[in-house]
């Protein structure tokens, strides 16, 4: 997918503009908000097991090295195979090697933001293959043909009236048409059209949520049923993971499993969270032949030890994108790549650079909302904070914001001249103002004065007001 | 007792008179209040943008500016936070500034949380009788844990208390976020704006300038009747001048 | 591709400035040793802990006292719902000595895309969450747990554990490791993806309904 971060603020305003988008975004935002609270209430042990699981991170990140080959080592010996992929290019030429070698034409595919990161669907497509996204939400905009807007809910920028339609679209010949309205028709519509794929598919590609060093297991985290299928029916099974998601064991994958449900749906687990070890046994009646785990870096390796190593944390819930007003506001596809948010804000400009994410981490206010919900604790404010201050550093900033800010700074380092300088703007302002308190607009200031009054200031400033109370 | 008042650039230039509800409230704790003239900004602009070398600059000035005060007062959760969270970040290399930015982070208190902290319920004497609604500062109520302090000290000027729907989510003022996103700032502000007039009250406060000059100025466009002040000026009994955003002549 | 391994893994000892190793003392100390985190406490009973987390999660269930009320139990069922009489059961020691009815199709295999019932049994329950852990293996097809319409599951009550972590000791003590797959199961398969409604049977199935059996003992 070619980002378009760098239109944030163009892609923002459209958002903002369109009713139907904003129709939605309003329904979603609440619901997840709601649900995390009522999960996280009861469950008084929440911050004990965010403590522990922000723990478990950082002794596995600490330790990267081991539980990748205590990992690799134990899947192996379950009968699975391990694919290392430095690049985005290298996950997918992995994957479409394994397609190839096993003659596969049609593949079912789970959820993977790995697979939207290293775009493996255009990957397969361009090879001649047929992919089916099986969630529903991938599903939607697979036909949709647009990227997901939310991490765990990629189609929550649509609307009911909007996916039926698609639906009627793409589904129905002329005077063969179910009917399509209610939410239940809907899921049925594409229970009914996706159950052929899942019976067809020579492949199935899934994500993962966890992968265990102990047992060389890799786990996902479902409500659906589509992850399990995709994995249980094809002849072969791929799971695309990323480099972070290792834990060491079982106990700690409890823990972190604790946290994700809750901060992510607001559920204490979801109805499918299920361990794959290796391939089918020998005397198994089901369960694919070959059994592969393409694990990706793409930079996260880069990431580990540095300025961004907290971020290596983020276990993909969510949380931080539902709880951000930005967010909120204007919707995922604004960000203009595969991870919006506050936690897209900090990835994006780390995977597709930082003058094409630049504007993601500017477009926030710092208020630390995500950072006081992120289960692990990640400090994402201070993150995106860095990313400023390198972009700074290296003289992205446009211009015109470069000056005003040097100009300001120049003044603010000499208190006698800011106290001159400061006295006679604020004293014209208030002149300019009339006694009317307020401007409704200013010539330098549209920004603020499109839609609200910018107050004016009362007088003179308060050191000059102060200095004379006290020399009288 | 001798307290230091770190006016914040805001007040300074906009809105003096929060200055001087901070003073008068300070000097009715029995406070001798100082005004370091060495102050300008507390350095957010350039930090929040960026440019860490300004940031550090301005905060050796404030570190040197505030040396030696029992306490140091800010009428403003951002940038106390700035003074409290954030300084000893910029200088986590630097061992010496380090530990002068953690002896200042640690005499820094936010207003209202001075007031609470040395006053209990006893904070004045002024009375106000209205429906007031308390706006939350992100960095007050995040970085610094403020939310019981501004309460305690409404209700004992007997306000009628009022809580905001949302009142966790920002206003969308965040500094030079508004100007370089005024889309999305809107937005924000927007919804604000109408938890504030939902919510019924005549007044609202805030211990921050920054949220109330982007609240009021929405209220105002809106035509609202809300009368906006900071939290001082209402707890120092100087609700009787114009509020923020009107003039002697509206 | 180990050109790749090679690339990373050396990025990750240059950052973390120590040489990798999958079988470093600490590190296999540190993972053969389960240490648990913070176990989340409840008052109640555990079994009327599982079953109020499976209605929560929408799952039902009807009590049995013994194996020999399996079939009786399951008639109940498919008269509740009004299913046909057909049923793909796994081949599963605690169900193969079952006499079904006259006139039932009752076949013992792993699922096909058109059956409607399937029926299995759990390897345990866990009562912190309302959950069944079905493990794979010849016993247990895992396209039961997905296929069918309406997935029936066998629970001995003796096979309720507390908490996830509990159910790793058993599955550690009586099989020594994983499956190819462990599926924890939390009610029927849902979806919220349509305007954040939930929608329950995705594309799993549309209901789950747990056979507790009282006692173990068998006919």
């Amino acid at each position: 997918m070619k980002p378009t971060s760098h239109a944030f603020s163009d892609n923002a305003r459209r958002a903002l503009n369109d009713a139907t988008l904003q129709q939605a975004l309003a329904k979603a935002g609440v619901g997840f908000v709601d649900k995390r609270r009522a999960a996280l209430s009861e469950l008084p042990e929440f911050d004990a097991l965010r403590e522990a699981g922000r723990a478990i991170k950082d002794h596995t990140l600490a330790n990267l090295d081991h539980y990748l080959l205590r990992f690799e080592q134990q899947l192996v010996t379950s009968g699975g195979q391990l694919h290392w992929a430095d690049t985005p290019d290298e996950a997918c030429a992995a994957v479409l090697d394994i397609c190839r070698k096993a003659g596969a034409r049609m593949v079912a595919k789970g959820k993977s933001m790995v697979g939207e990161e290293i775009a493996v669907n255009d990957a397969l497509e361009a090879a001649g293959l047929e992919v089916v996204e099986t969630d529903l939400g991938e599903y939607i905009i697979q036909v949709a043909h647009e990227p997901p807007s939310h991490i765990i809910a990629p189609a929550v920028h649509k609307t009911r009236a909007q996916i039926a339609r698609l639906f009627e679209d793409l589904h129905h010949q002329p005077g063969l048409t179910r009917p399509l309205e209610t939410v239940p028709q809907i899921v049925d519509e594409a229970r009914q059209v996706l159950r052929e794929k899942f019976l067809a598919a020579d492949v199935g590609i899934t994500g993962a949520n966890f992968l265990i060093a102990e047992t060389g297991s890799t786990v996902i985290v479902t409500n659906e049923g589509n992850g399990d299928l995709s994995a249980t029916l094809p002849r072969v099974h791929i799971v695309l993971a990323s480099i972070e998601k290792v834990v060491p064991n079982l106990e700690d994958a409890s823990v972190l499993l604790r946290l994700l449900a809750r901060s992510a749906t607001g559920q204490e687990i979801t109805s499918y969270t299920t361990f794959f070890t290796g391939p089918r046994r020998r005397a198994d009646a089901d369960g694919p032949e070959q059994f592969h785990v393409v694990l990706v870096d793409n930079g996260r390796s880069r990431m580990l030890g540095g300025a961004f190593h907290e971020m290596l944390r983020c276990i993909r819930c969510g949380a931080c994108l539902n709880h951000c007003p930005v967010y909120s506001a204007v919707g995922g596809h604004a960000y203009g790549w595969v991870y919006p948010g506050p936690m897209g804000a900090v990835l994006t400009p780390l995977m597709v650079g930082l003058d094409e994410g630049r504007p993601l981490p500017n477009a926030s206010t710092l208020c630390g909302r995500c950072e006081e919900v992120c289960p692990m604790s990640i400090p994402l404010p201070k993150l995106l904070r860095e990313l400023r201050r390198q972009e700074f550093a290296r003289g992205l900033h446009p211009p015109r914001s470069r000056w005003a800010l040097a100009a300001w700074a120049f003044f603010a380092r000499r208190p006698q001249l800011y106290r001159w300088a400061t006295r006679l703007g604020t004293r014209l302002l208030n002149r300019l103002s009339g006694g009317r308190g307020r401007f409704r607009s200013l010539p330098f200031a549209q920004a603020w004065t499109t839609a609200r009054d910018l107050p004016a200031p009362q007088g003179d400033t308060f050191m000059a007001q102060w200095q004379r109370r006290k020399q009288p | 007792m001798r307290a230091a008042l770190f006016v914040t650039c805001l007040v300074d230039l906009f809105r003096p008179s929060v200055g001087f509800a901070a003073v008068r409230l300070l000097e009715r704790l029995g406070a001798e209040v100082v005004v370091p003239p060495e102050q300008t900004c507390c350095g957010q602009p350039a930090y929040n943008n960026g440019d860490f070398e300004n940031a550090r600059a301005i905060a050796r000035q404030v570190i040197a500016a505030f040396a030696g005060y029992d306490h140091v007062v800010v009428p403003s959760g951002s940038c106390a936070g700035m003074l409290v969270k954030h300084y000893p970040e910029l200088f986590r290399d630097e061992p010496e500034t380090l530990a002068a930015a953690q002896n200042l982070a640690a005499r820094t208190r936010e207003l209202s949380a001075f007031l609470a902290e040395h006053t209990g319920d006893r904070v004045a004497d002024a009375h106000f009788a209205g429906k007031v609604a308390m706006h939350d500062s992100c960095s007050a109520r995040r970085e610094l844990g403020v939310h019981a302090a501004p309460r305690t000290l409404l209700d004992a000027v007997g306000a009628e208390r009022i809580e905001l729907k949302d009142a966790e989510v920002c206003c969308g003022f965040g500094g030079t976020f508004c100007v370089k996103y005024p889309d999305i700032s809107t937005r924000m502000v927007s919804d604000k704006a109408a938890a504030v007039i939902a919510s019924g009250a005549d007044v609202l406060v805030s211990g921050d300038l920054g949220c109330l000059m982007n609240i009021a100025g929405r209220l105002k466009r809106m035509g609202s009747p809300v009368r906006i002040y900071h939290l001082a000026e209402l707890l120092a009994g100087m609700t009787d001048a114009p509020d923020i955003g009107t003039g002697d002549k509206t | 591709m180990s050109d790749s391994r090679a690339a990373i893994l050396g990025r990750i000892l240059q950052a973390l400035g120590h040489a990798a190793r999958a079988d470093a003392p600490d590190v296999l100390q540190r993972v053969n040793g389960h240490a648990r985190g913070p176990q989340p406490q409840w008052a109640e009973a555990d079994r009327e802990r599982f079953l109020a987390k499976l209605a929560k999660a929408a799952g039902t269930h009807a009590t049995i006292a013994s194996h020999a009320g399996i079939v009786h139990a399951v008639t109940d069922y498919l008269a509740a719902q009004y299913l046909p009489q057909r049923v793909c059961v796994a081949p599963h020691p605690l169900l193969a000595d079952i006499v079904w009815p006259e006139g039932w199709q009752v076949e013992s295999r792993r699922a096909r895309g058109d059956d409607r019932i399937g029926f299995a049994v759990a390897f345990c329950g866990i009562a912190e969450t309302g959950s069944l852990m079905l493990l794979s293996g010849p016993e247990s097809p895992t396209s039961l747990n997905f296929l069918p319409d309406d997935f029936l599951c066998l629970l001995p009550e003796d096979r309720i554990v507390p908490r996830m972590e509990d159910a790793w000791a058993l599955l550690r003590a009586e099989r020594g490791s994983l499956p190819r797959a462990t599926n924890i199961i939390t009610g029927p398969s849902r979806t919220a993806d349509v305007e954040q409604t939930i929608q329950l049977g995705a594309h799993g199935p549309r209901r789950l309904h747990v056979l507790l059996m009282e006692s173990a003992a068998q006919a």
